[in-house]
């Protein structure tokens, strides 16, 4: 297995704070706005962007997650069932402006299931999609990032894999997985 | 991405303590679903659920059908009163005329045991059994065990009593496997004549004293009396019984702690439980029916993953 480093912890710094300034522009003081981080590994893009936005706003965006895998449309093709993970979203979305977010967007798959989970909790005014990664070239349907860290192209053998600063590694950072031919 | 080790629900004997965790964790999930202003995923919609009942129901069928329709399967109801079954046609031979019609699942009822074991050995399609005669009642037991995870935490290292009929009940046998599979210890307490002979040998601990066992135990499941099932007399009356082996408010308020009062369903309020105590800050019996829909559809969801 090979990994190349397409972005460090210095530049995703970089990225997310770009990422938090044009959030801004549309949303201005986020009063309508709430952000939606995809279960699994959206949530902790979630939580960053909530972070980064309370220290150049003072303001806290409501933020939760949602689990997707009982609106996946992959169920029963696959060999085993995904676990599911919590869902958890204690304000209301009739009305808001949605910001989902997710690390890597790459079929487009889990955007649709999202989106379908997301309308069980009411009718938002607008949804939008923030990602950090944006695979190019490899969408099954037609669905596109409003803001994006980076794109990057790929093989579908590849895999990128984004790690947070925490239990298991020491820094953030962006990869680029090939797995070795077998 | 994690599976059941089993095609069918036949009973908690057949499957294992990670099957049971798992199916506990799905529900976790589908119970937030249930709280939401939409109570519906679409992951069965391709899927169509027979639920055939060759015996009276209220609560399983109900909830079996809500899961179903929660899940977004296609739902068609049988019972045996007024259909061909009347005529003389056999179980196997109405269950196959039901699959021919395209049903991927077979949700079961039966007044005699191992007549889902039966089928399963003769059909495709994935079965849950919904209770077969005195055999076991999984879905039951499940639900039972999910509502003492939720009240007290854990089901490890808690002691549960079964109190009532324990000789005529599915819902005795299957509680006592999930029970002891899941780690708690368990008793049986009744009357000796509806307590099977060898219900030792499945190392449970027997008790004939109704206070005795409820000052010993943290949670009790209290049973209803089968008379339907009861070919001959095993008391000489239900007054008498409700005399040694009635629960009521003031023999849970004696004892010096809380215990949790559960019951399957239906009540015989004034027979097994009196109404004061049924209705109690201890019962969680509108709790255990809450949460026979979210077990009920993590069984479907995680066996139509099986096909």
């Amino acid at each position: 297995m090979q990994k190349r480093l397409i972005v460090n912890h210095q530049l995703l710094e970089i990225m997310v704070m770009r990422l938090c300034h044009q959030l801004i522009e549309n949303h201005g003081d986020f009063s309508d706005s709430v952000i939606i981080g995809l279960q699994p590994r959206g949530r902790q893009v979630a939580q960053r962007i909530q972070s980064t936005l309370k220290a150049i706003l003072g303001t806290t965006v409501p933020t939760g997650y949602l689990d997707t895998t009982f609106h996946r449309d992959d169920f029963r093709r696959r060999d085993a069932p995904l676990a599911a993970n919590a869902t958890h979203i204690d304000f209301l979305i009739e009305g808001k402006k949605v910001i989902l977010a997710d690390d890597v967007l790459y079929t487009g798959r889990s955007v649709r299931a999202a989106m379908d989970a997301m309308i069980s909790f009411g009718r938002p005014a607008n949804v939008e999609l923030l990602v950090l990664i944006d695979r190019l070239y490899s969408r099954h349907l037609p669905i596109e990032p409003t803001y994006v860290g980076r794109r990057v192209n790929s093989l579908q053998s590849q895999r990128v894999l984004v790690e947070w600063q925490g239990s298991d590694t020491q820094e953030d950072n962006i990869w680029l997985v090939t797995k070795n031919e077998e | 991405m994690q599976e059941l080790s089993v095609r069918h629900l036949l009973g908690i004997k057949d499957i294992t303590a990670e099957d049971i965790q798992l199916i506990f964790e799905t529900a976790d999930n589908f119970k937030d679903v249930l709280n939401r202003p939409i109570k519906k995923v679409p992951s069965l919609r391709d899927i169509t659920i027979a639920n055939v009942f060759f015996e009276n129901s209220t609560r399983t069928r109900l909830s079996f059908e809500l899961a179903e329709k929660r899940l977004s399967a296609d739902v068609i109801n049988f019972s045996s009163s007024g259909s061909s079954v009347k005529k003389g046609e056999t179980l196997l031979d109405t269950v196959n005329n039901i699959l021919a019609m395209k049903v991927d699942m077979i949700v079961m009822r039966h007044s005699s045991p191992g007549a889902p074991h039966f089928l399963s050995h003769h059909i495709n399609a994935n079965i849950v059994n919904a209770g077969d005669g005195t055999h076991e009642h999984p879905t039951q037991a499940l639900l039972d065990s999910f509502s003492i995870r939720e009240k007290l935490g854990d089901v490890a290292g808690k002691k549960v009593v079964i109190i009532g009929d324990i000789l005529h009940s599915r819902v005795a046998l299957s509680n006592i496997f999930a029970l002891q599979k899941l780690g708690a210890e368990v008793m049986v307490c009744g009357p000796v004549t509806l307590l099977p002979k060898y219900i030792r040998e499945l190392g449970v601990k027997v008790e004939f004293d109704v206070r005795k066992a409820l000052a010993w135990c943290d949670v009790a499941n209290v049973l209803r009396i089968q008379l339907e099932r009861q070919q001959m007399k095993y008391f000489p009356s239900l007054r008498e019984y409700t005399l040694y082996y009635g629960i009521d408010k003031k023999m849970l308020d004696s004892l010096d702690k809380e215990i949790v009062l559960m019951h399957p369903g239906p009540i015989n309020r004034g027979v097994e439980l009196s109404s004061d105590a049924a209705d109690s800050h201890h019962s969680i019996i509108l709790n255990q029916v809450e949460n026979g829909v979210a077990i009920r559809m993590a069984v479907l969801y995680l066996l139509a993953s099986k096909q």
